[in-house]
């Protein structure tokens, strides 16, 4: 079946079987910082944003995303990079698997404008886990990021 | 020290951008379209034999391409170690065996057009087992009558004390002294057994490879490892291929943690690409890479500690015993590093022995894991030290402050025990532990909180601590190597050997180049762990990368330097003495002329004496200096339930001079946080008949962000004379103390003493039911994990 | 999971129709449980069109369409106003915000899973379950029922009575499903007492609950004794996360702890 979507701000017509799931559409249609951590929808690696929520792509089924806003981290670009500026800065950034999920999860956070206490926020990036970091480098550089920073 | 520029600076990764804008990086990014899709089926046994297997059906599937059993590979035994050569673990592997001795053992592999038709292909391979009996309690393994192993071909490369007829991969024995003799004339005794679980490593990139035949026809193998040499190295071995027709190469690695220091899907890859002649790519699901790829090595060790009644510890005995699992990697090295990067610790004894057997189960393989044997040695043992000190009616830290190993002290162990052989002997010559646990205490507020406080009716807060100790690099053995080649318009490449596996190692050795050369880091452009292209280099492994690497780029950019300095004088026509270096451009120290770098490379290139200056270094350690920590923990637990919850993490490190101080915290606080996911919740479990239960992240619990409420990191100021700039490791030393020190903060709390990890709520409930005296929980675990 | 069609209703009418046209076709709620499970379906009916994700209120009751992803459940105000706020909570400690950004309350009901943190505080909650073709059905009556479900939840249907709550779920880190959790509502009329995953579905502690119904006024004493009771007259059963013993004596020390809690007692 076809579906039309729009990805990082560019329609984009996809084939794909009933079944299929979001992560390897985007993977197959060469969105390459669309990764898979796990089976069972439990790392957050494939994190994306559909109409600007945090959804995990491995489990979104493309086919539900017809007509829909999709943002994979190539379309803010700009933002993963001030948002690395960030990590580096707190050397928050270690093998970085887990980096473009984060990214896209803390965009969709900054856009919400809600404010976050550093409680809020470990609590808000539970379901991205990171194997390197230990967190609160990252947590710290979010911070940073979002401006919270005391 | 002289003061630095970029080196122990707050520098950024050079390659965190990249990596958060989602640019291709990683293993999986470069699989070539058209590839080949690999599955393997796995073995839904324990312990069998293959008496028939036909493939003929899954090959007849449209779309398969090739299915690969046993048959399909020859017959040369290897270990799928990446150690330095000869490798200190058994060769009892078989690329695919007729036996397979795990449930998820790989019996064949199918390569398809896409993964829907490889999963299909699976199922259609019929394979008839002989099931035996399956060896599954590792301390039943030794002389079982089910042996693991007794496949022909399989050796030692040299003498391990592997005993296979016995189900024993490799043992070991050493003794200072007599220690029955020390014990017996001890005042004070403690003695008691421990025991630790298999951990999983979980890095979030799964093991990935993919395989393509060149132009040059060659066997292009990318793949996800820390230990590219290594691995170009077995595959030629096991698979008869020339080693001068491989080529592997190593991309981003999205985590290892010593679980990539091994040949995983390489194998059945390189093989399916050598038979169809097309591109292939393996990439393990996570189901895979829990059931099928390491774990790390669960022991039991008996810890025996005398001392004299004011608190001086004479003697140690440990006895250990390891459960390699299905095969041997690692099995003598780590069980081996459990003492001799343990008990070193405490050198002012008079006798000391380290013995034991490492075996071999029906389980998934054990193999290397951060910390490497020396997580396991250090619950023991920092648990036993507060033991022995309650005995004496000491405080624990005292106890360790009065007997610990301090500058410029040595210990007899790193003479006697080495990597599989002997050691080498050698003095701290920087060892600040001292000061770490004296800082450590400020920080956590020891004085006022040892050993609890009582917070509401049921809760109450209490601390605990550990020290440790690791190594930096394998000496006399593993080697690393760096070349740096000049350009024009004066910027350089590095081209190293070492993995960079998330730890930021491209970072630090650009770091340390740019330093002795005098540039900005962005003028040193890294490409990493290229057989074909970069030098040699053993590999990310025993904490080697930036004492052992990180040397040779020294050398490489002091060599350069020279180089440099020579044809600046040329140029200018001066002597070299003449000339003073001030990295992007050299003085005439007589008439202040001055000649840019810039300058210099393009003459070099295009106009004058023409030549490309490279140079290559290499280094291999003449000792390992190990770094050391200090961990205090906090923790508020629930007197009712046995819940805890961590509230602060307090690690004081030794690690020399840090390259990257951030980077550096960095490696230390996800050691700390992976030790206290090993410490509290993390435990591969399996089911009686060996099937994996912990095979997902919803059954395997590591920590997240929420669970670990505040992380305190500092370093020590230290200086080790030998490593570059001033440095030690760092990669290792931060998961060995958490196990102990939460062990001991529960005891502090409420009295129980955990003596198996992880330190789970419900076995210190029992504890504590056992402690008071109440009749004990029917089919409950006791406190030292056993079931009852 | 595989399915060969992928269906998006029109209507409810027509979602029900193909429904019961084969055994294997099924409803999509998030997909998130279908993707673990390995049923091959043949066509999977996705009810995002129908409007199904809205939570009105009226005076007495609150709505939840079936398609309601547990995001809105934690961010909805009129939810949090009841009992405390337990439901939302609850749902707030489901695994991240991607996942309860895609998971449903339908399906979270639906599957009567034994892990559930949904249906422990729905339960203590007494609400109700609107289908298509049956109607209201209790909450407590549908957990008994077994079988393959073949009519359409629309919506779950909440009382908005003045009440207080508690909850508490037992996990191993905050990203888990639960050893055990506890729920307990306290109206005016009376205590509900659920305990879920023990590991099997949620229940009342209905002995626990009746005991506290003839009791006089609630004290440390009788809420021990109602605490005992649910520890000793609910199944417990052993998995690789605990023992029964051990979530048996989770269920009394919470029961004890929510009791004291929702009648304004210290601990
Ligand atoms: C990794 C993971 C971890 C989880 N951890 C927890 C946890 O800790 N605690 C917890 O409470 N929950 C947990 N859950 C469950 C989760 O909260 C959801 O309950 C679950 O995913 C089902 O929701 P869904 O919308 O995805 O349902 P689906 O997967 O779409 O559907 C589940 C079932 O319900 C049926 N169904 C769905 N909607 C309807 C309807 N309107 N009418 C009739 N039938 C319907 C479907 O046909 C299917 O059989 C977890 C889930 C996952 C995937
Ligand atoms: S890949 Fe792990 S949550 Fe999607
Ligand atoms: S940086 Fe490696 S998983 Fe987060």
């Amino acid at each position: 079946m076809k579906i039309e979507t729009v990805v990082n701000g560019h329609k984009r017509i996809f084939d794909i079987t009933p079944d299929e799931l979001l992560a390897d559409t985007l993977k197959r249609y060469d969105y390459t910082s669309v990764r898979k951590g796990c089976d069972t929808t439990s790392c957050g690696v494939c994190t994306i944003l559909v109409d600007g929520s945090p959804v995990p792509s491995c489990a979104y089924l493309t086919a539900r995303a017809e007509g829909k806003e999709i943002t994979t981290v190539e379309g803010i670009a700009e933002e993963a990079e001030r948002l690395a500026e960030h990590f580096g800065d707190e050397g928050a950034d270690q093998c970085g698997f887990c980096n473009p999920g984060i990214a896209l999860s803390v965009h969709a956070l900054k856009l919400s404008r809600k404010s976050f206490t550093e409680e809020n926020l470990r609590h808000y990036l539970v379901g991205h886990l990171c194997r390197c970091s230990g967190y609160q480098s990252q947590i710290k550089a979010i911070q940073r990021y979002l401006g919270d920073a005391k | 020290m002289k003061k630095t520029k970029t080196v122990n600076q707050k520098v950024r990764s050079i390659d965190g951008k990249g990596i958060m804008m989602g640019r291709a990086a990683y293993t999986d990014d470069f699989a070539p379209k058209a590839a080949l899709v690999i599955k393997v089926l796995r073995s839904p046994h324990a312990f069998a034999r293959i008496k028939r297997i036909d493939k003929s059906k899954a090959e007849a599937l449209p779309g398969v391409e090739i299915v690969l059993t046993h048959e399909d590979f020859p017959r040369n035994p290897f270990t799928r170690a990446g150690q330095g050569y000869p490798e200190p673990s058994p060769h009892d592997k078989f690329a695919l065996d007729d036996h397979v001795r795990y449930v998820g053992d790989e019996i064949a592999c199918v390569a398809a057009h896409d993964e829907k038709t490889a999963e299909a292909a699976l199922k259609l391979i019929e394979v008839d087992y002989e099931v035996k009996e399956p060896v599954l309690d590792f301390e039943k393994a030794k002389g079982n009558e089910s042996v693991i192993h007794a496949e022909e071909s399989i050796h030692e490369m040299f003498p391990i004390g592997f005993d296979p007829e016995k189900n024993v991969a490799a043992a070991y024995h050493m003794e200072v002294d007599d220690v029955e003799k020390r014990l017996s004339e001890s005042e004070v005794t403690i003695e008691s057994s421990f025991y630790t679980q298999a951990q999983a490593h979980t890095a979030l990139e799964p093991h990935t490879v993919n395989a393509r035949i060149d132009y040059l026809n060659r066997l292009v193998i990318y793949s996800s490892t820390q230990t590219p040499f290594h691995v170009r190295r077995i595959l030629s071995q096991a698979l008869e291929i020339p080693l001068n027709r491989i080529r592997v190469i190593k991309p981003r690695v999205g985590g290892g943690f010593g679980g990539k220091q091994a040949i995983h899907g390489e194998m059945l890859a390189a093989m399916v690409t050598m038979k169809t002649k097309k591109p292939s790519r393996l990439t393990y699901t996570r189901k895979e890479v829990f059931e099928a790829t390491y774990s790390r090595h669960p022991m039991r060790i008996d810890m025996r500690l005398g001392a004299t009644k004011d608190g001086r510890i004479t003697a140690i005995d440990c006895y250990g015993l390891s459960d390699t699992g299905a095969y041997g990697e690692h099995a003598l090295t780590v069980f081996m590093v459990t003492g001799s990067k343990v008990l070193p610790l405490y050198n002012k004894v008079d006798a000391v022995r380290f013995h034991g057997d490492i075996v071999y189960t029906n389980r998934m393989s054990s193999g290397a894991f951060r910390g490497y044997g020396a997580v396991q040695g250090n619950y023991a043992l920092e648990s036993a030290i507060d033991m022995l000190a309650e005995k004496l009616g000491m405080d624990p830290l005292a106890l360790r402050q009065k007997n610990m190993i301090a500058e410029g002290e040595s210990s007899p162990i790193f003479e006697i025990m080495g990597e599989g052989t002997a050691g080498t002997a050698m003095n701290m010559e920087s060892c600040k532990l001292d000061y770490c646990v004296k800082r450590g205490m400020e920080l956590i507020g020891y004085k006022d909180k040892y050993p609890r406080q009582e917070i509401g009716k049921n809760k109450l807060r209490s601390v605990g601590m550990a020290i440790a100790m690791q190594g930096s690099g394998i000496p006399y053995i593993d080697m690393g190597a760096a070349t740096i080649k000049l350009n024009d318009d004066g910027f350089y490449n590095l081209l190293v050997g070492a993995t960079d596996i998330g730890q930021g190692s491209d970072t630090i050795l650009a770091q340390i180049a740019a330093e002795e050369l005098g540039v900005d880091v962005e003028k040193m452009v890294v490409y990493s762990s290229d057989t074909d292209l970069t030098p040699f280099d053993a590999g990310a492994y025993a904490s080697s990368t930036t004492y052992v690497s990180g040397n040779a780029v020294w050398k490489a950019a002091k060599t350069m330097k020279e180089r440099l300095i020579a044809e600046a004088a040329r140029s200018l026509g001066v002597e070299p003495e003449d000339i003073e270096f001030q990295g992007t451009s050299f003085k005439n120290k007589k008439d202040d002329e001055e000649l840019t770098l810039s300058d210099l490379s393009n003459t070099l290139f295009y106009n004058d004496d023409q030549k490309q200056l490279s140079v290559t270094e290499s280094y291999y350690g003449t000792k390992s200096p190990p770094p050391f920590m200090a961990g205090f923990v906090e923790i508020e637990i629930d007197k009712e339930t046995g819940e805890y919850e961590v509230i602060d993490y307090v690690s004081v490190v030794d690690c020399g001079v840090t390259i990257n101080p951030k980077l550096a915290q960095g490696q230390i606080e996800g050691g700390v946080v992976q030790g206290l996911g090993m410490a509290m919740t993390e435990d591969v479990k399996i089911a009686a008949n060996g099937k994996l239960i912990t095979a997902d992240f919803l059954n395997y619990k590591i920590p997240t962000g929420k669970d670990i409420r505040k992380l305190t990191t500092e370093f020590a100021e230290s200086y080790e004379k030998s490593g570059p700039y001033g440095a030690k490791s760092v990669g290792e030393i931060g998961i060995d103390t958490p196990p102990a020190a939460i062990a001991n903060a529960v005891y502090n709390a409420l009295g129980v003493r955990i003596k198996s990890l992880p330190v789970t709520p419900e076995k210190i409930l029992s504890a504590l039911k056992e402690k008071n005296g109440k009749h004990h929980m029917m089919g409950m675990r006791s406190h030292d994990g056993r079931n009852l | 999971m595989k399915f060969a069609n992928y269906h998006r209703a029109e209507s409810i009418e027509d979602a029900y129709e193909i429904l019961q046209k084969d055994k294997t076709n099924t409803i999509v709620g998030g997909g998130l449980w279908l993707k673990l499970s390995r049923r091959e379906i043949d066509t999977a009916v996705d009810l995002c069109d129908l409007g199904l994700d809205t939570i009105e209120e009226d005076e007495d009751v609150i709505r939840i369409g079936a398609m309601t992803t547990l995001s809105r459940i934690e961010e909805s105000d009129a939810l949090r106003n009841v009992a405390s706020g337990i439901f939302p909570r609850a749902v707030s400690f489901i695994m991240g915000v991607q996942l309860r950004n895609v998971a449903t309350i339908g399906g979270s009901v639906m599957g009567r899973y034994g892990f559930s943190d949904c249906i422990t505080p729905l339960l203590a909650l007494d609400a109700r379950l609107d289908f298509h073709e049956r109607g209201t059905v209790p909450l407590v009556d549908f957990l008994h029922e077994k079988g393959k479900v073949t009519d359409i939840l629309k919506a779950v249907i909440i009382e908005k009575s003045a009440a207080k709550g508690f909850f508490k779920k037992v996990q191993k880190t905050a990203h888990d499903f639960p050893i055990l959790n506890v729920a307990i509502v306290k109206k005016e009329k009376g205590t509900r007492i659920a305990i879920g995953s023990r590991p099997s579905v949620a229940s009342l502690a209905k002995e626990a609950m009746e005991y506290l119904e003839k009791a006089p006024t609630p004290d440390e004493v009788i809420i021990a004794e109602t605490a005992r009771l649910a520890k000793e007259t609910l199944k417990y059963s052993s998995n690789h996360r605990a023992s029964a013993e051990y979530r048996a004596h989770l269920a009394e020390v919470y029961t004890r702890r929510g009791l004291m809690e929702v009648n304004g007692l210290e601990d």
